[in-house]
Parts: structure tokens; sequence; C-alpha cells
């Protein structure tokens, strides 16, 4: 970790009086890109219309596992309109954006392994034309078994669905993760209270309002041009430069204007690909838009697990061992797979300590539309298992179950018992905001039946410093141009996926610079304008990005202070720089605009620019899969949830929503807030009301916004933002992230506060009325057991 | 996103010009009002139709009209908004004025017509999906297949009437008027009780053909103490078909017991149903006297008997059957209170 990686948690610098202050950090300055977004003047993919567009389509596969014996494309060649028709033979090098399971392809070659995967590509003169050549590609299938149950998968596998020669004995295993961490079985020996179940977390999906889409041009001089809907700009461009078989730098990718991606636009896909060759084939730009529905078996959304958890307390609720054995469904392809399963442990450590912790996660293709990273990656799921059992381990003793996470709260500047660096931790302070705000003391326990409040607590990264693929090269980097007339240019690889990192860059660069909003604009996510950022993915735009920036935005104000000072024969350190001005802290008087102090700085030391960067220091445990999970930083977060839950119905009600979230300093406490109500909607949906389901024909149960159920503005809580800063000491001025954390303990929550209102314990999502009812009726069964057996005695 | 097939729309000014299109087309023309349910199952590959009819232009199809008996009488073009907000409609007709309000969410509301949800499509899980969908699952009894996948080896289609104000209209003893032309070239009007619009066959659950065009729904003036409400179960707050629908009128004697009563269920089977056992265990019964509770509950048991959902539409179809009692007792609950509908949110 280089000095440049950590700058503090204090306003840059002083005022006359001393004191430092900040100009726009901590003000809910509007987002860059808002006014644009509801005037309709935004640009995003589809928006895009170039001279001679050609429009391409996707042949699918009707099959949930068959080889392909032959295709014939032959007739669709030949339908007028027509202009290229691809298939897997077109473009065989396999890709994953995990570089050690490389085990997707733009097309498939030889194999389909879910229905929906997808099969060959058509570029025509418009959508229809495409349409009707995809129906004239004759494919020829050879039907293999088909495994739609992950037991099923990994027990009885006659057909391997990743057939591997070398290692046939891994049948349908994706991945297996076992690890152990301190003395389990002693920490089980020492506790006075053990607690053991089972839960279910069933398979949700991100839909983002924007459906992927993606467009290419390939000119005379051979540079390939893509403008897609992806929040990874960096790794689309090494996979488009590894598929096609073009130098890197002979490719552009340019993310537009995004609408949503939650982590479903995150693997290079099948569209980009297909686009890149149907323009190098035929010369013209190609546009291809998916369907809701295609979208739908694009899928990588939540991985459905089965867990089973296994916890230990001591009397007074002190946490002695925790062991878990998790089988997660991966759906037919690995896509960020492995990282999910070491996530499905790897993040459980915080914000408790506990001393022993034992974890066995098993990973297994299914032919299913694939699973992959959804907003809380790998973690959301184990998170909702641990946070029920922990309510669970606090009704076994009696005690609050604020109090139960109190006593267990981990503390700063710790490890966890898998060698994970905590810094900043205001988990505690989460608790004591949602105890405040739900009246928790006065209400919990004390509503009448139906009604309930319930808490959970979690933990998440600020990305981590494990890059995908090995490197020494910065995480994340930025440039800076700085203009005569007044403008600062600042060229970013981050990708502002509606989340506003675009607007926490310009933010930074004013407050370096004293500058207003407007006198900042930023470029980002294109490849040939900016420099490589790794990212919108594990929460770590704001604290890498955030911290390059204020690398680079440091070394332009050195320049231009040291400058100005020089031109007015002063101390360098006697220059204030806010507002769009520049002056004397000692002589008022002595003030000009930014403008002119750019103008003076470009005079005395030639054309103005810096580059600035972020590294994350050395992490993580000192094992295999260490440093997976391992960040700079964790984000801490309580949820109190309050329900009514209808007895004759079974629905599930939820009220209000408390979410407290330490996310290290608000740099704009409202996008902050808004990602906070915007991860809790997502889990509260989750929780009582989305299913990604694939039915016995291995169809998805209902691909479209009709039948996948997400919440509209009537079926949504208030949702009551509390924001905790604990100021992190390698945050940019002290932040970290906000836009994952905040969904995991709604889940938990919920079946919380349900057990509070009604005295069910819900382990097995999603929380259905049928589920509610059947629950209620086994309570009411063991309460007249319970009541004749007192009878008879 | 889904394309739509390519097809001619014609905008009739006059009742005569629609028919005359819908005789000249036969089965190759299909009417559209708000086109709420037709257009996505245009795009779905359901309906093929040459020729889209639409009907919004046509002036006799639209508006609310009160005769002098009493009778309300609702051009089949209105939409669901216009008679759910129709102080006149809520009072006369309330269970069917709360089933136009919770059709699908806003915006479909002012869009989709009366006329479009009593003629609505039936519908399944099997069937109201994409064309790559049901080809890949080799299509259904419905559409283009020859199996049902809700029934195995069932051979006559189970999919679900879902139009809220169906049952709502059966239970008010509504009038269908509809007009054709005769092959003669005239055009002839018959009226039609709603009861026996429906059949028990949910590949078309509709006694009248293709040529004839729902020109209005005639509500006949209800009894001086009438009462009504709609319950409808459903997963959200807007926008969903029903999971279960049930309408409820109870008429009053003077002295305030259930002279009459009728209950009618949707989104069972292919056709509404009248439950009858339900609504004769009323009947006789004075609302909060003695013996109140207790016709309330059989009456929620009979319905209970009676309602056998199937896994057709989206949904627990157990859960949808447990549901039956709940609905019945909380609709007929807030039909006397005056109250209505019944609905989560």
């Amino acid at each position: 970790m280089a000095s440049r990686d950590q700058h503090g948690i204090h306003p840059p610098f002083a005022d006359a009086d001393g004191k430092r202050r900040f100009g726009v950090i901590g003000k809910p300055l509007r987002k860059v890109d808002g006014i644009a977004k509801a005037t309709g003047q935004a640009v995003y993919a589809d928006d895009i219309q170039l001279p001679g567009m050609l429009h391409a389509k996707t042949l699918r596969s009707p099959h949930a596992h068959a080889r392909i014996v032959r295709i014939d494309t032959s007739r669709a060649e030949a339908l007028p309109g027509v202009h290229a028709v691809i298939t897997g033979r077109s473009m065989p090098i396999p890709y994953g954006v995990i570089p050690w399971t490389p085990d997707e392809n733009a097309l498939a070659v030889d194999r389909v392994r879910f229905i929906g995967d997808e099969v060959a590509a058509v570029a025509a003169v418009d959508e229809d034309t495409a349409n009707a050549a995809l129906e004239l590609i004759d494919v020829e299938y050879e039907l293999l078994a088909v495994y739609l149950d992950p037991v099923e998968a990994l027990e009885n596998c006659t057909d391997a669905i990743h057939p591997n020669p070398k290692r046939p004995e891994r049948g349908n295993l994706s991945k297996r993760v076992e690890l152990d961490f301190g003395d389990v079985a002693d920490g089980f020996e020492r506790a006075d209270v053990i607690v053991e179940d089972d839960y279910t977390f069933h398979g949700t999906t991100h839909t983002a309002i924007e459906p992927h889409c993606a467009v290419a041009t390939y000119s005379p001089d051979k540079l390939l041009t893509l403008w897609s809907a992806t929040q990874i700009t960096h790794y689309v461009h090494r996979a488009l430069a590894r598929v096609l078989e073009l130098p890197a730098h002979s490719i552009r990718v340019i993310q537009p204007c995004l609408g949503g991606a939650f982590g479903g636009k995150s693997d290079p896909f099948s569209l980009e690909f297909c686009v890149a060759k149907l323009a190098m084939i035929t010369g013209r730009p190609v546009k291809m838009l998916w369907t809701r529905e295609e979208v739908f078996y694009a899928h990588r959304g939540r991985h459905p697990m089965r867990l089973h958890y296994k916890t230990g307390a001591t009397k007074d609720g002190k946490v002695t061992a925790v062991d878990a054995k998790i089988l997660i469904d991966g759906g037919a392809y690995s896509s960020f797979g492995l990282v999910t399963t070491y996530y499905s442990g790897q993040l459980l450590t915080g914000p408790y300590d506990f001393p022993a912790y034992h974890y066995d996660s098993t990973r297994v293709f299914t032919n299913k539309p694939p699973c992959g990273p959804k907003r809380g990656h790998g973690s959301v799921q184990p998170r909702f298992a641990f946070e029920v059992q922990l309510d669970e381990v606090a009704e076994a003793l009696a005690m609050d179950p604020i109090e139960l996470r109190r006593a267990n709260w981990q503390g700063e500047h710790t490890k966890t018992v898998n060698g994970q660096r905590i810094t900043s931790n205001g988990f505690m302070q989460c608790l004591a905001e949602v105890e405040r705000a739900s009246r928790w003391k006065e209400r919990r326990g004390k509503l009448p039946f139906g009604r309930g409040l319930g808490v959970a607590g979690s933990m998440y990264i600020s990305g981590t410093n494990y890059p995908i693929y090995p490197n020494d090269m910065p995480q994340a980097g930025i440039q800076l141009k700085v203009d005569r007339s007044g403008l600062v240019m600042a060229f970013t690889g981050g990708n502002d996926i509606g989340q506003g990192s675009n607007t926490v860059v310009r933010t930074i660069v004013c407050e370096e610079l004293g500058l207003e909003p407007d006198m900042v604009r930023v470029v980002a996510a294109d490849t040939d304008l900016c420099p490589v950022d790794l990212g919108a993915y594990s929460s770590r735009v704001t604290f890498m990005v955030g911290n390059a920036t204020i690398d680079a935005a440091r070394k332009l104000r050195h320049q231009i202070a040291g400058a100005v000072a020089a031109e007015w024969e002063i101390d360098p350190g006697r220059i204030f720089m806010g507002s769009g001005q520049v002056f004397d802290l000692e002589d008022r008087a002595k003030c000009i605009s930014s403008m002119e102090a750019f103008q003076i700085a470009e005079a005395r030391c030639d054309t103005l620019g810096s580059t600035g960067a972020y590294n994350t220091p050395t992490l993580g445990g000192d094992y295999r899969g260490g440093t997976i999970g391992a960040s700079p930083a964790y984000s801490f977060t309580a949820h109190a949830v309050e329900v009514q839950v209808d007895v004759e119905t079974g629905r599930i009600t939820v009220d209000n929503c408390w979410i407290a979230h330490d996310c290290g300093r608000a740099l704009n406490p409202m996008l902050v807030a808004g990602q906070m109500e915007g991860s809790a909607y997502m889990g509260l949906a989750e929780a009582v009301l989305e299913h990604h389901d694939v039915n016995r024909f291995g169809l998805h149960a209902g691909p479209s916004l009709l039948d996948y159920r997400i919440p509209t503005s009537v079926d949504t809580p208030e949702l009551h933002a509390l924001i905790v800063e604990s100021l992190d000491p390698e945050g940019p001025y002290g932040a970290k992230e906000a836009g994952e954390g905040p969904l995991h303990p709604s889940i938990p929550a919920i079946s919380n506060a349900v057990f509070d209102a009604v005295g069910i314990r819900l382990r097995h999502l999603p929380f259905t009325p049928g589920k509610v009812l059947a629950a209620l009726r086994e309570r009411r069964a063991a309460e007249t057991a319970v009541g004749s057996a007192k009878e008879s005695v | 996103m889904l394309r739509l097939p390519k097809f001619e729309v014609a905008a009739p000014q006059t009742v005569d010009e629609a028919l005359a299109l819908l005789a000249e087309y036969g089965a190759d023309a299909m009417l559209m009002a708000g086109g709420t349910d037709l257009v996505p199952n245009m795009k779905h590959g359901l309906f093929e139709p040459k020729l889209v009819v639409s009907v919004s232009a046509i002036d006799e199809l639209q508006g609310v009209a009160i005769e002098d008996d009493g009778t309300l009488v609702i051009g089949a073009a209105t939409t669901l908004q216009a008679v759910a907000t129709n102080d006149e409609v809520r009072r006369r007709a309330p269970a069917f004025a709360q089933a136009a309000g919770l059709v699908a969410g806003p915006q479909l509301r002012r869009m989709g017509t009366v006329g479009g949800n009593v003629m609505l499509d039936t519908r399944c899980q099997w069937y109201n999906q994409t064309h790559f969908w049901r080809k890949s699952l080799g299509f259904c009894l419905k559409k283009d297949g020859s199996l049902c996948h809700v029934v195995e080896g069932g051979s006559k289609c189970v999919a679900a009437a879902s139009n809220d104000t169906a049952p709502t209209l059966m239970s008010l003893g509504a009038k269908l008027v509809f007009a054709r032309r005769n092959s003669e070239g005239q055009v002839v009007r018959k009226t039609l009780a709603v009861d026996d619009l429906y059949k028990s066959d949910g590949a078309f659950n509709k006694k009248v053909a293709g040529d004839e065009l729902l020109i209005a729904v005639r509500i006949p003036a209800g009894a001086p103490q009438h009462r009504g409400a709609y319950g409808k179960l459903r997963d959200r707050g807007s926008i969903d078909f029903p999971l279960l629908g049930v309408a409820v009128r109870i008429d009053l004697d003077d002295a305030g017991a259930v002279a009459d009563a009728d209950l009618v269920a949707v989104a069972l089977q292919a056709r509404p149903i009248r439950l009858k056992k339900a609504a004769e265990a009323l009947v006789g019964n004075t609302p909060g006297k003695p013996g109140w509770d207790e016709a309330v509950d059989a009456a929620a048991e009979a319905a209970y008997g009676q309602c056998h959902p199937m896994p057709n539409i989206p949904g627990d179809h157990d859960y949808r059957r447990e549901m039956v009692p709940v609905y019945v007792r909380r609709t007929i609950r807030a039909a006397v209170a005056g109250e209505g509908p019944v609905h989560h949110v």
C-alpha cells in the first residue's frame, strides 16, 4: 500500500480560522445525471442508433440439457434481409469472469445446459427479419439427463453438465470450500446452549429495469467499439480480446447510461460477443436488445442455498462456536461461483466475534439459468440463516435479541476468526439507532398478537483485495484534465450504474480543488478515454475510486496552489481554494477565480493534469482463499422491522423498516439514504414476494414482470434510513460502502419479527402466506398437545 | 422487447362499420378496446388476428347511463377507471365498482374497459407465456398443442376465468347486449344474461361467436336494501390478476334479514362459479342478530366444499382453496357493513 492510498478522514484544508470544513462533502447534491434521466435525455444502450445498423437476435435452446448434433443455418442465411448467422463454431474460445473457470461460450459449441442457453445469432435489417431467420435455423439435439435438483445432480450424475475427462469423479461439482478456524469442538463443549437447524434460501434475480443491450461497430481500420449495458467495462474488454482473438488495444468498450444492474450485468454476456462478431463479419453496426424473458434466462441472480447451521453460546449469550454446511445450487455455469462459494462462509465473521468457526460449502451445477452475484453476493443467504439462528439462541437464553448481539460485538480495529482485518466498526451505534427509532424497549414482545418487531445485523465488504485476475497494478485509476476555461474533467474507469459513483468523483474533485459542482464533469467507463478501474462490484467504487480521486486531485491542487503562491510571492500554505475562488488567507483582497488560477498554473507549469490510483493493502488470512472477502474496510448494518401477520390469510405485511447503516462517512447523504432504502426494498421483496423458480420441465416458471413479482409502491413499507458514520481511517474522508450491506438484515429481521408477532419461526424462504399458515397450524397443534398433557397431569 | 406480429388495424366510428368488418374478416378479425390484454397476448403469439378492430372511437360504446327503471347501462368500451370512480355505479352496484377498481393497476385501468374485462381470455401458467417458452414446453391443449399440463391426461382445458368484474356482474343479474350481422347483412341485437355467457371450457369460455360485438352491460336496479362487495386475493397490492375473487350480493328485507343473496367466485376454473349453498346459508338470517355468525360460517364452509382450485394459474392452489372460506366470510361482512373491497392493501 502506497502513501497515495490513504488520505485521512478530515476536510483537506484549513480556513483562515484554522478550522477544517467540508465544502461539498456531506451535502445532498443532485446526481450528475439526475436531470438527464428524469427528462428522458440520458442515452442508454438501446437509444444508440447508428447509420446502417443491423439488429441481432439469439436462438436459444428449448432443452434443459442436450448435445448439439448438427446445426444447419443455410435456410436462415438465405432469407432476404439476413446479413450474417453465427454459431458456437464462430467463437469457440471459452471464457468466464473468473479466469480459473472459463466454462462459457458466446454461443454453445457442442452442448446446451439450460432452457434459454444461447445457440446461434442472426444479424438482419430489422428485428422481425432476425426473428424470422431464427425459425429457419435447424438444430438437431441429442437429449441428455437433466438435473434440476442440486442433491440429485451431485449424487446421481450420469451426464455431467461440464464433463471433466481428467477428473470424472467431480461429476456436477462446481466448487467446494471447507475451512476451519479455532477449536470448534471445544466451542460446542463450552456452550450452555446449542441451536441447530436447517434453513432454505430460494432463488431470486435482479430485475434491473433496463434489459441488457449491446451495440458494436467495426471500423475499416479494424477498431472494434462496443457499447454495452455492463457494470464492469474492464472485464468485458478482456473477455472480448480473448474470445475474438483481437489485440486489446484495438477494442474500445463504452458503458452508456445504465438502467440498473445490481450484479446482473457483471459477467461478460453472450450478446456482447455476438454483436461484436456480427459487426466484424458484416462491416455494419449491430445492436442486440434482450427481451425481459431473455434477461431472466441470463439471470446470474442469487444462488438458492440449503443451509444447516449450528451455533453454541454461553448462558450470558457469548457465541462459542459456529458450524455451517451449505449446498449451493449454481445453475448451468460457473460465473462468479468460485467467489460465491467462498463468500458463503468467509463473510459471516462479523459484526460478532466468535472464537471457532467451521464451514463446508459446496456449489453444484444444475440445468437451470446460471446463478451469479446479486447485491450482497454470496453472503445474504448465510446471513439470513445465521441471524435467525441468533434470535433462536436469544430465545433459548431468554435474552433480548439486541442485547445478545451487543454481547457478541467484535469491536473496532480487531481481527476476525478467519483472519480478516476489521478497522472502523459502527455496529453498536447501528443497534442503538434501530433500538431507539423502533421504540424497541417499549414495544418488542409487548405488541398485540399479530404484530411484532425483529432485529438483525450484518457486515459487508467495501471492495476486496482479490482483483479477479492476479496482477500488481492499481485496482482503481483516475485522470484529471484542467482546462483554461475553468473546467476540470475527470476520467474514471469506474462504472456508474445508478449508484452515483460519477457524482462521488465530481464531489471529491470539487472538495479538493475548491470548485463548484458545475465546474467539474466526469467521463466514465470508456476504455479508450479512462484509466482502468475494476468496475462496479463488491461495493468497491466509492472506497477505491474515491481514494484514487483524492490522490489525483491533491497532486493538482499542490501544483495550482504552488503556481499561484509563486505568482503572488507568498507561502503556498496561505492559498485557500473554495467555491470557485482562490485567495490569500492572510489578505482576502487577493482573490481570483479558479479559472484565473488555472491559467496562472498552466502558464507556469505547462498543460495541467494529474493521475491518481488506489490499491489495497496486503490483507486476508494466510491460507488458500484467505484473500477472498478480505476488504480494506467493512460496513455494518442493523435493521429493525415491524410486521403485521394476518393469522387467517397468513399474509405478512411489513409496516416499517428502520435501516441503520455504518457507511463510514456519508459523502452524499442523499445517495447513501437512496442506497439504504433500495437495498432494504430489495431484501424485503426477496423475503415475501420474489421467487426465481424453475418448473418440473426446467422452464423458468414465469419469465416476465407480471409473474416475477417485484413489489410495487403500494407493497413497499415505510423505509427509514438512519446513517451512522464511524469514519474509517482508510476510506475517502472516512467513507465505506453503502450499496449492498443494507440489504442483508432485512430478510432475517422479518423472520424474527414474525416470531415476535405470532410465535412461529420462518426458516425457509420465501415467506409465503401458505407457509405462515402451515407454521401457525403446527404451533397450535403443539400448544394443544402441551395443553392436554398439562391437563392430564 | 417482444415484437408484435404484423397486423392491420381498423378504427370504425359506428357499430355498423365494426360489424361489417367482423363479418368480412370472420375468424381473422379480433376486437380491441383498451388492448391491455389483447396486445400482450399477441406478443406471446396467443392471438394471431390479421385485422384488429379497435372500438374506442365508437360513441355508442362509451359512458354510463341510468334508465327510468334504475337500470345501469354501461357502454362496453367505458374504462374500468371510469366505472370504478362513478358515484352512481358505486352506489347502485358497489361490488362491480369495487371489482373494476381492483383490476390490474391504475395505468391499465385507464386503458382497460368493462367490455374487455367481461370478454377476457382465460389464463393459465402453461398458456400465458411467450412463443419460445410454449414451444420449449411442447405447447398445451389451449393453444398449438394437445397436452394439458394442469391435469395430466386431461382432454378439456381448465384455464381459469380471471376477470374480476364477471362474478360481480353475475351476482347482480346483469345482462349483456351483443350485436352482429346476420346472413342478410342486417344488424341484429340480442340480450344475454351474464350467467349464460360463460361455459366451462378454458379453451374459449364464452358462448358467443367472433362476429358478435359487446355493446353494453345492463345492470338491473337492485333491491331497496341492496348490499354488495368484492374480495380479491392476489400477491401484490396492484397489477396482478386474481388468485381468487369473491363477489357477494345481499338483499335485506324491511326487518333487516337476508331476503336474497348471491355469491360468485372467480379464478378457480374456466368459468366463474355460483356458490349457491353458501348464499342459501345466509337467507333468512339477520346480520348482527343471533345466528348470523353461524350463518356466515356455514356459507364459508359451503363455499369451501364447492371450490377446488387447480394449479392452472400461478401460485399454490391448496392455499387458494384455503382462502375461499376466509374471503367468503370477509366479503359477506364487508357487504353487510357497506364496506369493501376486501383486499390486503
